[in-house]
């Protein structure tokens, strides 16, 4: 009886998600009496981990995993679990994660859940909260199998430092050819700027800004935060931004810890999208604009004047408090 | 080519989302139900294939007979014909085993659904029918062709896009970026006159788990009032957002 995390890493760094998980599950193990243990994949630094509660790594080195793939990685995840006899299975939501869990998920016979928000409420039974209807509601899910994959929320339980006494395994999962049926040809990934994914802050531009010629407003703001550039659904249907940058409940959800909309008018299904997020800024001319309701902070304005201005105040206080 | 193009019933996105039955049940009172819109960017594109490569589209969905309706409209969009599986989709890995069964009875070369559904978002069935049966497995898909009997697929990843190619069967989980929005079939006249005849099949469910159920819902607690700033005051937002939020 164990419970067992797939720290996902990059280029052989863990992402911040991996140390989410891990303050997570270390929570869970608790109530559970029992250990984390995580699966790493061509991770090269593993001792990270001992900072936020994991008790042991299965150490996975394999080149024919260097790119991923889905089949292969769910394999070694179901493998690892059984190794340790792991009852309770937590991956996080990157698109990644979110792709190999319901394979994991069939082949342990495991009942899945994803989007989860919170620890569990009960144990006996298992019931998580995740989010539903598209961050509209939350729905208390139960469940009943003995082996349970739960998928955890991006941002939903932050990170929690507890530190332990780290073991290392070397760990050589069984592949076989039929695992990489799915051949990766090429990846093309944006480099140099920070993408929705990775992003604590998000600046997201609508119809208010008039013509893709203006979106300099938006990136100034969001290089003086460091934060990735999102849009509204009718901004990439004009072509003004790419489709991966529309933010809603049909594109990609966003929940940061800050998000900042420009010249949107909070329709419902761009609401759904951002919900999640912790707090949510709205400059708008239209002081009617739906977004108002749900924002905690807002100007009502030209973003044309407000934005250049509250890019330079933001310029000058990263200066004064670096 | 067989293409199944499996399609959820679900609110429109523009629905109020509330629940009844001391919250333990969605309240369809008043709700308009669509096609689940990842589905629809894929039954678009089963309908390209259809057109340009030739192809037979089935669409399908595990669900009561109120979902006809949503399976008439894929039907005068142009799909050849129906299925539906007379159960509640009550879980994912339930429907999973509904649909996966009809794939292996029907030997489809190529299953379509969304990567989600816009209701329970559960993200789960595609990779469960692809698990079930063994076949090769692409998640959020944005592109795909077929020649002969590979495919080739573009899938987003966090912070840009990976291209790859499998052979056939294949299952995806397609989102918006399979087809262009402009692209989406709306049905004609001549469509939804056409879906009357078309065939739509009525199969009982096979036997199969329940791993997880939904006990209860909640809805969000009301947020408290927005702190309005003024365009003159921009320091007191970055004072606010320091101090007060404490997110910069």
């Amino acid at each position: 009886m164990s419970l067992l995390i797939y720290a996902e890493s990059a280029e052989g760094k863990f992402k911040k998600v991996a140390f989410e998980l891990a303050s997570y599950a270390k929570k869970v193990a608790e109530s559970l009496g029992t250990t984390v243990t995580a699966v790493t994949v061509n991770a090269s630094d593993v001792s990270e981990l001992s900072k936020y509660g994991v008790d042991k790594v299965l150490k996975v080195t394999n080149d024919k995993l260097a790119t991923f793939n889905a089949k292969a990685f769910a394999d070694v995840i179901k493998q690892a679990a059984q190794k340790e006899g792991a009852r309770v299975i937590v991956l996080s939501s990157t698109t990644d994660s979110i792709y190999l869990a319901p394979l994991v998920a069939v082949g342990l016979e495991a009942g899945y859940t994803s989007n989860v928000v919170g620890l569990p409420l009960s144990t006996s039974p298992f019931q998580v909260k995740r989010n539903a209807f598209s961050n509209k509601a939350f729905n208390i899910t139960e469940i009943s199998t003995d082996i349970k994959v739960l998928g955890l929320a991006k941002n939903s339980y932050g990170l929690v430092e507890s530190t332990s006494t780290l073991s290392t395994e070397d760990f050589s999962p069984s592949l076989n050819d039929a695992d990489f049926n799915v051949k990766v040809e090429n990846v093309e990934k944006v480099t140099g700027k920070v993408t929705i994914a990775d992003a604590e802050v998000v600046v997201s531009g609508g119809r208010g800004l008039k013509g893709p010629e203006n979106w300099g407003l938006v990136e100034e703001l969001a290089t003086v935060l460091g934060a990735a550039t999102a849009c509204s659904k009718p901004v990439s249907d004009l072509g003004w931004r790419p489709h991966s940058e529309h933010v809603g409940q049909t594109g990609k959800p966003v929940a940061t810890n800050l998000y900042i909309a420009i010249g949107i008018s909070g329709a419902i299904q761009h609401i759904a999208g951002i919900n999640s997020s912790k707090v949510k800024v709205v400059i708008n001319s239209d002081p009617e604009a739906p977004f108002f309701k749900v924002a905690d902070y807002g100007v009502v304005g030209d973003a044309f004047e407000i934005v250049p201005k509250l890019t330079q105040k933001l310029k000058e206080f990263k200066a004064q408090n670096s | 080519m067989k293409i199944l193009v499996c399609i959820s019933h679900v609110p429109d996105t523009t629905s109020k989302i509330n629940f009844t039955n001391g919250d333990s049940e969605f309240d369809t009172n008043g709700v308009q139900f669509v096609i689940n819109p990842n589905d629809e960017f894929g039954l678009t594109r089963a309908i390209w294939f259809q057109e340009q490569q030739g192809a037979n589209v089935t669409v399908i969905n595990v669900g009561g007979p109120d979902t006809e309706p949503t399976l008439r409209k894929a039907l005068a969009i142009g799909a050849n014909e129906a299925i539906r599986i007379n159960a509640k989709p009550t879980d994912g890995f339930f429907v999973a085993k509904q649909l996966a069964e009809v794939i292996k009875q029907g030997q489809y070369d190529l299953v379509i659904c969304g990567k989600e559904s816009l209701d329970y978002n559960g993200g789960m069935v595609p990779g469960m029918i692809a698990g079930l049966l063994g076949y090769n497995f692409i998640n959020s898909c944005i592109d795909l062709k077929v020649d002969g009997s590979s495919a080739k697929v573009i899938r987003e990843i966090d912070g840009g896009k990976e291209t790859s190619s499998a052979s056939l069967p294949l299952v995806i989980g397609g989102q918006k970026g399979l087809v262009e929005e402009k692209d989406l079939r709306i049905p004609n006249m001549r469509g939804i006159m056409t879906a009357r005849t078309k065939a739509l099949t009525v199969l009982e469910p096979i036997d199969a788990n329940n791993n997880t159920k939904a006990v209860k819902f909640e809805k969000p607690t009301p947020k408290s009032a927005v702190k309005l700033v003024s365009a003159d005051n921009l320091d007191e937002l970055v004072s606010l957002l320091h101090n007060e939020a404490k997110v910069i």
